[in-house]
């Protein structure tokens, strides 16, 4: 599966259940203004655990926090599955 | 130096020194600690204070701390009431206080009082005392302190502190404390925050308060802006300073985590963001008042913590960390309120703790409440909805594990048996549109999980643990 893909669903799908105005997911964009709030970033990281069989936050105990949503797309990607 | 007696904050922060050099500084607002100490935040007529029960519930951090320093050794009782806890809580939590007077910078909030005999706002700045206050002040009183956490029925719960628990023994002025800046991302309304307040005012430092308006990244900017050296918060806190882009921005000397379960890739992560800070963290619980504070870097604390301080006596029994010492809340308010401490006075945290290697770490808590960055969810609450679902015959609510807020809710649900003609749909959509109509958004399950069946124990209860 495209990761991109999966994460920008993700982020439209959350985004929608918590009635959220989510920004224009652009590389550039900073996380904390994409418009989800912390609990929105948990429920994400938990589907995309699901449905992409890792989770980055949890496997490395020393990785820095992506800060931008092209962090965040890099972050999964290099991930190891 | 002697500790200073907390006898009311007042002279206690007067004790701590350093009024003119220090600042309290809010979103829109900042005093000097000379300016809070003498002036008044209350618009309006502010006679006869002396004896009552206050609450206190504005959305402005700030205008609640100068509120508090006002009222504290004037009032009998005052109640500090969270901004983030749904108004619908006021008329009980007034009547459980007694309450005489209520204290708000929000007309809502003095729209749904109830029982409250005066209603009286909150200004935006610190005024000068008018002379008539002075009779006020003239004798000091010990207020009772109450804080309130979350009840498994959906009603907080008011826990009694006084400023002396609260603030313990240990208070002394560093002559260096007045370099140091505190900031916390907690609220003062809550523990944690109020616990760095009293730090502040009773060390004799600066204070930057967050406010529940402002952005991660504009707080952040803000500490920055006002040098801040010393800064707590929740896990939960650091892991969106971290994501956002000005986490930079604040260049702390001590970093201190509480309030959830620490793990190790946190204290890591802010480790690196901030090489040259010390990062520590915390055990303490509003009932429980603080326990200890770990400084080695590591998650969990070493075995010795539980007998090493003469002040603090704490034990594992049952499997939960109990606390016993002058720190602790010293009752809960109100008729049918729990019992606090046992026969010999120790507090039940009821978190439980894991020996492995020398060390203890936290596994979770007994009664299975969840936190979800820094917010409790009582699982019986959220069953308690979903079993209203027409379909559902029970459910177990419970935690998942996530890197961002410590946990998530999920919940196992079992439905009545359905028609055997019946083709309908899973039920699942339905039951958490159920639950967003119901509960607070952290409460909401992530997942429901269809389950033929839920163990139930010989008590007649859910098995909550495997």
């Amino acid at each position: 599966m495209d990761i991109r893909t999966e994460i920008i669903a993700q982020f439209k799908q959350v985004a929608l259940e918590h009635d959220k105005q989510l920004a224009p997911l652009t590389d550039n964009l900073a996380l904390l203004d994409s418009g989800l709030d912390s609990l929105c970033f948990a429920i994400v990281v938990a589907r995309l655990e699901d449905s992409l069989g890792k989770d980055p936050f949890s496997d490395d105990e020393d990785a820095r926090f992506p800060v931008t949503f092209g962090d965040f797309i890099r972050f999964y990607e290099n991930a190891a599955s | 130096m002697q500790p200073v007696n907390p006898a009311c904050l007042k002279s206690s922060t007067v004790a701590a020194g350093n009024l003119s050099s220090r600042i309290l500084v809010g979103l829109d607002a900042e005093a000097t600690w000379e300016e809070l100490i003498k002036g008044s935040i209350l618009e309006g007529p502010t006679y006869g204070l002396n004896g009552k029960s206050v609450v206190i519930a504005t959305v402005d951090q700030f205008r609640a701390a100068a509120a508090l320093i006002e009222l504290d050794g004037i009032a009998r009782r005052i109640v500090l009431y969270p901004p983030d806890l749904s108004l619908e809580h006021l008329s009980y939590v007034a009547k459980t206080a007694e309450a005489d007077v209520l204290v708000t910078d929000q007309p809502e909030a003095a729209e749904v009082n109830r029982g409250v005999a005066r209603v009286i706002f909150c200004g935006r700045n610190v005024n000068p005392v008018t002379a008539d206050r002075a009779l006020d002040y003239a004798s000091a009183i010990e207020t009772e302190w109450i804080l309130l956490t979350s009840g498994t029925t959906g009603r907080p719960k008011l826990a009694m502190h006084t400023l002396a628990s609260l603030a313990g023994s240990a208070w002394h002025t560093d002559p260096a404390s007045v370099s140091l800046v505190w900031s916390t991302f907690y609220d003062m309304r809550r523990y944690g925050g109020l616990h760095i307040f009293l730090h502040a005012a009773l060390t004799g430092t600066s204070l930057v308060v967050s406010s529940a308006l402002e952005s991660t990244a504009d707080f952040l900017a803000r500490a920055g802006a006002h040098g801040v050296t010393n800064i707590s918060g929740t896990p939960s806190h650091w892991r969106r300073a971290l994501m956002s882009p000005f986490a930079d921005r604040i260049n702390p000397e001590y970093i201190r985590m509480s309030g959830e379960i620490v793990d190790q890739a946190i204290l890591n992560q802010v480790q690196a963001q901030y090489p040259h800070a010390r990062v520590a963290h915390t055990f303490a619980s509003t009932e429980a008042g603080v326990g200890f504070n770990v400084n080695d870097g590591l998650m969990g604390f070493p075995a010795e913590t539980l007998t090493g301080n003469p002040l603090i006596d704490m034990k594992l029994k049952d499997g939960t960390l109990r606390i016993r010492s002058t720190r602790t809340a010293v009752r809960y308010l109100g008729k049918d309120s729990p019992v606090l401490k046992d026969v010999e006075g120790y507090v039940d945290t009821g978190d439980t703790l894991e020996l492995r290697a020398g060390r203890y770490y936290f596994t979770g808590r007994r009664d299975g409440t969840i936190n979800v960055g820094g917010y409790k969810v009582h699982p019986e609450e959220v069953e308690a909805v979903i079993n209203r679902h027409p379909l559902v015959a029970m459910s177990l609510v419970k935690a998942k594990k996530n890197p961002i807020t410590g946990a998530l809710v999920v919940a196992d649900v079992v439905l009545k048996p359905l028609p055997a003609d019946s083709s309908a749909d899973p039920p699942q959509h339905d039951i958490l549109q159920f639950c967003r109509a119901e509960l607070a958004p952290h409460m909401v399950p992530t997942v429901i999980n269809i389950v033929p069946m839920l163990a139930v124990g010989e008590s007649g209860k859910l098995v909550r643990r495997a």
